[in-house]
């Protein structure tokens, strides 16, 4: 049983070490300093940035309605919020590209409107965040289910209405769920591929984000891909260290302590 | 004092709960799990909407559905304390009290209610007493003009509960709000309210003070849930002025209720003689009913103990000259004027 842990365990994290063992610490820092490197990274933090932006926006909102309505179809929607989640990411690619591109669905409302999303970080963001807010928005639910209703009502009869109730006492009390749920989101809209290359390209500076650049480096400068790898491989662990203080702060605090716990 | 007045219909899960109540003054529902009293405090505090009738307050209206009037419980002023007193767990006892009463201080609250030495702490830390103070003292703070209170002693331990039972009676009487309490434990109503209502799956079967209901129980239920025994048995008109009933164990009592047919005899604890043996020349209680002692239960410095299918409610002293704890046969007796015949 020993030997099939340590295997497991070996696999796992065989090739993340590998990444860090190819090239020196030193070189790898050089190699970031390239156009290369450094446009993806800013198209990266940028597209992640506003696309995780809108999904807090307007994933929280929905997330609540969900955890908190009771209304015909509510299942169902919850399932369709998760559907996201596993769609093969060409899938999701292809929707977007038969929604939303040129000759898309909404392509020749979008054309008249003046907006062509092809090619640009518009396109970006809208499939960073088709990919990444159904983790957001299923744990926010479950965050949010958590909440005693008995303190959203006791907070009603003290004179507090619905709004002043939600940041005063949901919010507070969901916030170590929300977190979670969107370091994950974050994370896997970070590392966003498939649906991107597909609806919105692989234009340096524009719409190459860093899953883009180790793609297209992979095979004209494996040392820059490397570098690219290491820097995504930091920033994940990060999130993950990030993550899980989040969870242990305050355990006593009676919100969603399960990652995944199941949305009612 | 204010008056509120309700007066509505909620359909619940398994039955409609529908009252008329006006309160002013302390009420107390009492009734078994699953009655609907806690609905009814929160149709009051306009945490559930029923489906007709009025709720208002000396004229003013909380909810009218014939007029289309249903306030959002943040504009009716009530006090509502729960069960499990609600707390907020992310605010320190401060904040808690401090959260309804829209920037006025708070101290003065917190001092009254003894919490002054522990505004900082956090709900988690405070021991049961301590919780229920506080969701009072947040209660209060908002200037409510009506209190509701949900079973404001269930979640304390049975040594804290006569102490705190003690205070808010003295709360009550000091607060002179219109104050709706509910409880399963008709002891606790009695001992807080001046009137009592009984609530049976949704209905009230009887409401007045507490010795009426104790006096002159409407119904079979009402009569045991204020702490009678109730005897069944059949009953036929006697040659007398009694009426005599065969209860199921066979043996026979006698009532000076008239009744017929089948009913439930009515007698209270306090109202049974407890005896070793049984001499009829020298006793005026016509009935006698012989069994086995059962249970012993101390209730302050008295005992309640079981003879046969009768309570009675003996001094400690008297249990213990008649060595109850030993168990055996004994007679329980009670007056045919201490009887009560409520039809079942």
């Amino acid at each position: 049983m020993f030997a099939a842990a340590a295997t497991a365990l070996a696999f796992l994290l065989f090739p993340i070490a590998a990444i860090f063992a190819r090239v020196t610490p030193g070189k790898l820092v050089a190699q970031l300093s390239r156009p290369v490197v450094t446009d993806a990274l800013v198209v990266s933090l940028k597209t992640s940035g506003i696309a995780q932006a809108l999904v807090l926006l307007l994933g929280t909102p929905a997330a609540y309605l969900l955890a908190t309505r009771r209304f015909r179809g509510r299942s169902i929607a919850v399932v369709l919020v998760e559907l996201p989640l596993v769609l093969p990411p060409a899938v999701a690619g292809i929707g977007l590209i038969a929604a939303f591109g040129r000759f898309g669905l909404l392509g020749g409302t979008l054309d008249t409107l003046g907006i062509r999303l092809g090619l640009t970080q518009a396109a970006v963001v809208i499939a960073v965040a088709f990919v990444s807010s159904p983790l957001y928005v299923r744990q926010a639910i479950a965050a949010f289910e958590a909440v005693d209703p008995n303190l959203v009502a006791a907070s009603r009869t003290l004179g507090a209405g619905p709004v002043r109730t939600f940041f005063r006492v949901v919010l507070p009390l969901a916030r170590r769920g929300l977190a979670a749920g969107e370091a994950l989101s974050f994370a896997r809209g970070l590392g966003e591929f498939g649906a991107t290359i597909m609806f919105a390209g692989s234009l340096q500076g524009v719409t190459q984000t860093l899953p883009l650049a180790i793609y297209q480096e992979f095979d004209q400068d494996f040392t820059t891909a490397l570098a690219m790898s290491a820097l995504l491989v930091v920033v994940s662990g990060a999130l993950l260290v990030a993550l899980r203080l989040t969870l242990q702060w305050q355990p006593s605090r009676p919100t969603s302590r399960f990652l995944f716990a199941p949305s009612r | 004092m204010a008056t509120l007045q309700a007066d509505f219909t909620l359909p619940l899960r398994a039955f409609a709960l529908g009252l008329s109540l006006d309160v002013s003054g302390t009420v107390a529902l009492v009734g078994p799990s699953g009655a609907g009293k806690t609905s009814v405090l929160r149709v009051i505090a306009g945490l559930a909407e029923p489906r007709g009738g009025r709720v208002s307050l000396d004229g003013e209206s909380w909810f009218d559905a014939e007029r289309r009037i249903s306030l959002p419980p943040e504009q009716r002023r009530v006090g509502l304390v729960f069960q499990d007193y609600a707390l907020f767990p992310h605010l320190s006892v401060r904040a808690n009290v401090a959260f309804g009463a829209g920037g006025s201080p708070v101290d003065a609250l917190l001092e009254r209610f003894r919490i002054g030495q522990l505004a900082s702490a956090s709900p988690q830390e405070l021991s049961g007493g301590e919780r229920q103070r506080v969701a009072l003292a947040r209660a209060l703070a908002r200037k409510p003009a009506v209190l509701l209170l949900d079973e404001p002693l269930a979640a304390l331990d049975a040594h804290t509960k006569t102490e705190v039972r003690h205070e808010l009676a003295e709360l009550l009487r000091e607060l002179e709000l219109p104050t709706l309490l509910v409880t399963h434990d008709y002891e606790d109503a009695a001992a807080l309210a001046d009137e009592v209502g009984v609530l049976v799956e949704g209905r009230l079967r009887q409401l007045g003070p507490p010795a009426e209901l104790v006096a002159r129980p409407r119904d079979a239920f009402v009569a045991s849930f204020t702490g009678a025994n109730l005897l069944r048995g059949r009953a036929r008109r006697g040659d007398g002025a009694l009426t005599s009933i065969r209860l199921e164990s066979g043996e026979d009592v006698y009532s000076a209720d008239e009744a017929e047919g089948e009913v439930g005899v009515v007698v209270y604890p306090w109202e049974v003689s407890v005896a070793r043996t049984h001499a009829p020349d020298v006793d005026s209680a016509l009935n006698v009913v012989r069994g086995q002692v059962g249970s012993l239960v101390e209730v302050a410095n008295r005992v309640r103990v079981r003879v046969g299918p009768v309570t009675a409610e003996v001094t400690a002293a008297s249990a213990e000259r008649l060595a109850l704890a030993d168990g055996g046969v004994a007679y329980a007796t009670f007056k045919a004027t201490g009887t009560r015949l409520v039809p079942l």
